[in-house]
């Protein structure tokens, strides 16, 4: 059974291994942290957020500073996914932002009966609905960058 | 402080203490000692560290116990949403507050203990988790206190967060419900008045460096008595602030607005009797914690974190750390802000506990389970874990003027986390969604109006946060403010009769100003203000994340931008564009980078601004925020990228280089094929740069900050009790370390000494280096 955990993230409860919902790369110990499975690159927070006004000329600009913010990007090391953009002080360590207990999510969804790939979606409402089942099962490796799911 | 007596600790082990014990007869000459001699009767520990509600009073328990029909409850229920709601749009009708008038207000019923049972629909959800507090105050300290006591038709006014209130620009009316010589209920209405008498007009001061500055410090008073406003009490409040036409005026809207309530109430009861309507109120608040146990219990087990980094005291660029950690076990959830920064004793960013948790409330309310009554029982049930004295749980003598900096901060936390949270719950009440923009990119305003009134306040701009996006679609533009879901953004041409200046440009969208991502967050526009007709006026800014973002996107998605306050000073616009009507032609990006008007002087700064004099012309440039993207850029549907590109959203290089679409020029049409290979190479690209975790941490993690950050809070997560802070024990900074109780007080030097020191050891420096001899005197 494999439950989706994030818009990228499946935990397989049978192997208990983190794997990547587009491509199955296998992210580690499901009771441990994803992110010791990724890969990172350590981002200058003014690649992404343009200058709105010169640099050149003003200390403030809609850009943020690189000695206060970096940006720290995790990737899938088989698809490239983006998994995660965490905005850090340069040199504190990233966050270990998920530790789940496997034990009582294998329980609850024992009890709930369901396959979490097909009853989990994003909430409320018909635009909500979705399909969460591991894109690698039903789409070759080569073309998910087709992927336009949700709309 | 109110000592009580549950708080003497025993000084020696004698081992005669027990004999030593009161007994009742002793105990009650104590306590009736204490209730005739206390010197003050300050904010209650007892009353402000609790958020959870009250144990049933014995009258509750007989009115209950006569046997609950559902059906009935949910009738009474219904008369009072449709009553709370009436008297909310009065407040917003009649009120004068600008707040008022956008919906920054609240109207409520409670049960007698101070529960707040159910909320109107719109406005501020914040009160639904605070307003128990000055009630429970009222209770404890007035009901049977012969000088003032509590009557039919009396009303009690408060508005300093110390005692329980969102932040100290909000004012209460607490009415009782009376039958039969017993309290059996509370009405009230609150409303974000906006000017209070601080150091700086608007009542929200970002230059606030003591309790002092904050402005008025109204603990619950009887304002009303009997039915009739006391006019001592209100001409004190009047002079205690710089509007006192806006003082009178809204505190007769909320005795109104009370008064329809009342009405409803009284009409309740005579139908439904009163033991039924008392135990409807209680039921209500226990259903909706029943509930909110119930669902914790769907979401996984486990523990998500999230931290959060701001980047200014609103007068210097710090960088100081907003720590949580959320755990569920079963139906148990816990919030564990440890490792937070501590508190900054002259600085206005601090929150008390109680605003802090209010926010916690309204991420609950409003965007986790949005279809439960708003009421104190949403938060009752979660433990919250602070430290007193940090910043999010802000000691009696530190400034809390602009407390939103910390208490919204205590939204985004619970917001943010709650994605991950639920995400695998298959039962959800709530769409997954991207962070919300949580900062007050706004303009505060203060002087003589084109009237010749006195005046300090807000413009509504407040409420055009931009949306997070969810995680099927875009965020919405400048959709709403965090806290207040149906809030308006005002009518311009209205406001520019009222005050003197004008909103030169006003909502257009800055381009690139997205958090990007497969959705991206709703847009933040521009504003640009120029005083016009005024014999005095001044602007202020509030806002931190002018260097670090102030929120992030979600699963791959990227946050906001930061945001700059822009200036041209020595300018009269007005002038200008009568000489010349071409040059209005205003924006951020032109005015700045071309600098078209000369003389001017163009600067740019962070956004915490103080009272800022603002001659006729000079202009003032401020963009809203952005909500944050979801998921990774490169699944965003081509098509989305053209369009925001062909809107002017977006520019040409984050197209092609953020989100990998290539296309033609002069038609948006989407080069399909290229864009495939293109997005291909950059996954490629990304995992040839990319680093094996282990690897990265051995280069990037770092023993503690950089030496010449100003820092606060904890450092990682794995020792959240030991914190790093900047202390000045001269004009130089110096790193301490320890655990918030070892730490010593901080108070940041005045940024100008700083500034003038500097200069005078350069003045030294250059004297020496060209050998001129100065006697200087000190």
């Amino acid at each position: 059974m494999r439950v989706p955990m994030t818009e990228y993230l499946l935990i397989d409860l049978d192997t208990e291994r983190w794997i990547c919902r587009v491509c199955a790369h296998d992210f580690g110990d499901a009771r441990g942290n994803y992110k010791e499975g990724t890969l990172v690159y350590d981002r200058d927070p003014r690649e992404i957020h343009p200058p709105v006004i010169d640099p050149e000329k003003y200390e403030f600009t809609f850009s943020p500073d690189p000695t206060f913010c970096r940006i720290l990007e995790f990737y899938c090391p088989t698809c490239g996914t983006q998994i995660e953009a965490e905005y850090l002080p340069p040199g504190h360590p990233p966050t270990v932002d998920m530790l789940w207990d496997i034990d009582s999510l294998r329980e609850k969804w024992e009890a709930h009966g369901g396959n979490p790939e097909e009853v989990v979606n994003y909430g409320p409402g018909e635009n909500a609905e979705t399909d969460l089942s591991a894109r690698f099962d039903s789409v070759s490796a080569h073309s998910h960058s087709h992927n336009t799911e949700g709309h | 402080m109110t000592l009580t007596t549950d708080q003497f600790v025993p000084t020696s082990g004698n081992d005669d203490d027990a004999a030593q014990l009161l007994t009742d007869q002793e105990q009650q000459w104590v306590d009736k000692f204490m209730d005739e001699t206390t010197l003050f009767l300050g904010p209650d520990p007892a009353i402000m560290r609790h958020h959870e509600i009250m144990p049933r009073t014995a009258y509750e328990e007989e009115c209950i116990a006569n046997g609950i029909n559902p059906l009935e409850i949910d009738r009474i229920r219904k008369r009072l949403a449709g009553a709370l709601d009436e008297a909310f749009e009065m407040c917003e009708s009649m009120g004068a507050a600008p707040g008022a008038k956008w919906a920054d207000l609240s109207c409520a019923v409670y049960t007698a203990e101070g529960d707040v049972t159910y909320l109107s629909n719109r406005g501020v959800i914040a009160f639904s988790a605070v307003l128990h507090h000055p009630i429970r105050y009222i209770m404890k300290n007035w009901k049977d206190e012969p000088t003032v006591g509590i009557n039919e038709g009396d009303g009690f006014f408060h508005n300093d967060s110390r005692f329980g209130m969102v932040h100290n620009t909000d004012q209460s009316m607490l009415v009782p419900v009376i039958r039969g010589g017993i309290i059996i209920a509370w009405v009230g209405a609150t409303i974000h008045e906006g000017e209070n008498g601080a150091c700086e007009p608007g009542g929200m001061p970002s230059g606030s460096e003591t309790p002092f500055d904050d402005g008025l410090r109204a603990s619950p008073i009887k304002i009303v008595e009997k039915g009739h406003l006391r006019r001592d009490l209100l001409t004190f409040l009047q002079h205690s602030t710089r509007d006192p036409k806006l003082m009178l005026a809204d505190i007769k809207v909320k005795m109104g607005a009370v008064k329809r309530i009342m009405d409803t109430v009284d009409r309740l009861i005579d139908e439904v009797g009163q033991e039924t309507f008392v135990a409807s109120l209680r039921v209500t608040v226990e259903d909706v914690e029943t509930e909110v146990r119930r669902r914790i219990g769907e979401l996984p087990d486990g523990t998500v974190t999230f931290n959060q980094f701001v980047d200014s005291t609103l007068k210097e660029n710090i960088l100081i750390k907003f720590a949580c950690k959320i755990t569920i076990k079963g139906e148990r959830m816990i919030v564990d802000l440890t490792g937070t920064g501590p508190e900054i004793l002259n600085r206005a960013i601090n929150s008390p506990l109680a605003s802090t948790k209010s926010f916690m409330a309204q991420a609950i309310l409003s965007y986790w389970w949005p279809d439960l009554p708003r009421s104190t029982g949403a938060l009752s049930p979660i433990e919250v874990i602070t430290e007193e004295h940090s910043w999010a749980d802000a000691g009696y003598d530190a400034p809390v003027g602009q407390s939103l900096q910390a208490s919204f901060r205590g939204f985004s936390a619970l917001q943010t986390a709650f994605a991950k949270m639920q995400f695998s719950s298959p039962q959800k009440y709530s769409n997954v969604v991207a962070p919300w923009f949580n900062q007050i990119n706004d303009f505060l305003w203060g002087g003589t109006t084109q009237n010749g009134e006195q005046v300090g306040n807000l413009c509504a701009d407040l409420n055009g946060m931009g949306g997070g996006a969810k995680a099927f679609r875009d965020g919405e533009d400048a959709v709403a403010p965090l806290f207040c879901a149906m809030a308006d953004i005002g009518e311009q041409e209205v406001m520019e009769e009222e005050v003197p200046f004008l909103q030169l440009v006003s909502k257009r969208l800055v381009r690139d100003n997205q958090g990007f991502g497969k959705f991206r967050g709703g847009m933040g526009y521009e504003m640009i203000v120029a005083s016009r007709g005024t014999p005095s006026w001044g602007f202020m800014t509030v806002t931190s994340g002018s260097k670090f973002s102030s929120v992030p996107g979600m699963f791959g998605g990227y946050g906001c931008p930061v945001y700059p306050l822009a200036m041209v000073k020595n300018v009269n616009i007005y002038d200008i564009i009568q000489k010349d009507p071409s040059q209005f032609n205003l924006s951020i990006e032109r005015v700045m980078n071309e600098q078209p008007f000369e003389g001017g002087d163009y600067q740019s700064a962070h956004m915490g601004l103080q009272f800022d004099v603002a001659k006729e012309g000079e202009l003032y440039m401020i963009a809203q925020g952005a909500g944050g993207g979801y998921g990774d850029v490169l699944e965003r549907d081509p098509e989305l990228v053209v369009t925001d590109l062909e809107l002017d959203r977006i520019s040409a290089q984050t197209a092609s280089t953020m989100y990998g679409v290539v296309w033609e020029p002069e038609t948006y049409v989407v080069h399909e094929q290229a864009t495939v290979e293109l997005r291909a190479k950059m996954r490629q690209d990304r995992i040839n740069r990319g680093t094996p975790y282990k690897e990265f941490i051995q280069d990037f993690v770092k023993e503690e900050p950089p030496a010449d950050l100003l820092y606060f809070g904890s450092w990682g997560q794995d020792d959240d009790e030991n914190l790093i802070a900047t202390h000045w024990g001269g004009l130089e900074p110096e790193r301490v370390k320890g655990k918030l109780e070892e730490l010593p007080l901080i108070m940041v030097p005045d940024r100008r000494v700083l500034k003038i020191s500097k200069l005078e050891a350069r003045v030294r420096e250059l004297e020496q280096k060209y050998g001129e001899v100065i006697e200087h005197k000190s």
